[in-house]
């Protein structure tokens, strides 16, 4: 898809009608994210955020080299399915996105499109030091430099790369984040979209898609 | 190979040979004989594989420089062609027409350099670089530094050392003493 076919234009349908159409608008949603509020008992409340920390769905979307510390995680060897943590293929049935390494622009958008698809609560793990202040590609002309300019961090995990045992300490910690209700990042993206936005337009140059895309 | 080379030289004006190793020759050839050469190249002398096509650019010569690298899998030979042309606008001739593969590094090469291939199909379109608005990013004069700088929020704190001197103060600092 270009840029072109998300354009305003006239079409003719099969029957020789013609009649106006816009892209954006009738095939996507562009409503802004919303805050979801916690329940208003605690005792509920943290029996979800328990449920939530034992679950965590990995989206299996490798980025940049740090992708392949994530298969070994799978293996007998580090297992983590024993902390209730499996990969999933799609945005739509995961939890938790690990931005694994150095982000193209290109790389970016595709990331921040698979952010919104996910649903709440969301929680977003930054690998390697290429996330934090671009790690050894801190001066290229195609990556960037800071991840929570763009989307909200829950846990950055040092290394480059982090061996997958830094990776299963990074994942304790956010189940101790979790559970203590301070991973609420998905709530901070709705509130801060705007900000999100205007630093996410300012790097990617052809926006083709909406606003919000989910 | 040697009538090769040889034909190569007589007839298309090829110079400047290097002998790389003993399967592998470098020719510098003029921009107007390329293509006559390469189809030669591919269609009589048995070169079918083109291996890559590259550019290097010669900043302080105003030069970009072509490489095209075929090889022969009977002979189990490599010629690898150099091409010399101006580099402020100056078209390139498209290859496509002998490898359809060459498509790929024109679409390349003109969104890195920013050299025209006219001819070339689906040239124009994004290869790696989407919405690009600067400078094309390979030429040397392109300063990645400054523009990482403006463009993507660097974070304060980093610090560079030279690897010799910090070494030297870390380990024998006191051995100086």
């Amino acid at each position: 898809m270009t840029k072109k076919d998300l354009e305003k234009r006239i079409v003719t349908g099969p029957d020789g009608k013609q009649f106006e159409i816009d892209p954006i608008k009738d095939y996507f949603l562009d409503a802004k994210p919303e805050v979801h509020s916690p329940t208003s008992f605690k005792v509920v409340e943290k029996f979800l955020n328990w449920a939530r920390s034992e679950s965590i769905w990995i989206l299996g979307y490798g980025t940049g080299c740090g992708a392949m510390e994530l298969p070994p995680l799978m293996t007998p060897r580090f297992d983590a399915y024993r902390f209730g943590i499996q990969m999933r293929p799609t945005p739509r049935q995961s939890n938790l996105l690990i931005v694994s390494g150095y982000l193209g622009i290109k790389t970016l958008k595709r990331v921040i499109r698979s952010y919104e698809q996910m649903q709440n609560p969301k929680y977003v793990i930054a690998l390697g030091s290429c996330t934090i202040n671009g790690g050894m590609y801190w001066d290229s002309y195609n990556t960037i430099n800071r991840l929570d300019y763009y989307m909200p961090v829950d846990l950055y995990v040092t290394g480059c790369m982090p061996r997958p045992e830094a990776l299963l300490a990074g994942f304790d910690k956010l189940k101790e984040l979790i559970r203590t209700g301070q991973a609420e990042n998905a709530n901070k993206y709705a509130e801060k979209f705007d900000w999100y936005k205007k630093n996410q337009k300012q790097i990617i140059k052809d926006w083709d898609m909406p606003d919000y895309n989910w | 190979m040697k009538a090769t080379l040889e034909r190569l030289k007589g007839f298309f004006g090829a110079s400047d040979e290097v002998i790389q190793r003993d399967d592998l020759v470098f020719l510098t050839v003029d921009k107007e004989n390329l293509v006559s050469a390469l189809t030669y190249l591919k269609n009589e002398a048995g070169f079918k594989h083109l291996v890559m096509m590259s550019v290097a650019d010669w900043l302080e010569e105003g030069k970009f420089q072509f490489t095209y690298h075929v090889n022969s899998h009977e002979l189990k030979k490599d010629i690898a062609l150099r091409v010399f042309i101006n580099r402020d606008n100056e078209d390139m001739y498209t290859i496509h027409t002998l490898w359809p593969t060459a498509m790929v590094y024109e679409r390349e090469n003109r969104e890195m350099f920013g050299i025209n291939f006219p001819g070339c199909p689906r040239v124009e379109e994004n290869f790696v670089l989407e919405g690009w608005e600067e400078m094309p990013p390979n030429r040397r004069d392109f300063d990645t530094k400054e523009y990482s700088d403006k463009t993507f929020f660097p974070r304060d704190g980093r610090t560079t050392n030279d690897p010799r001197e910090y070494m030297k103060e870390k380990l024998y600092s006191e051995e100086e003493k």
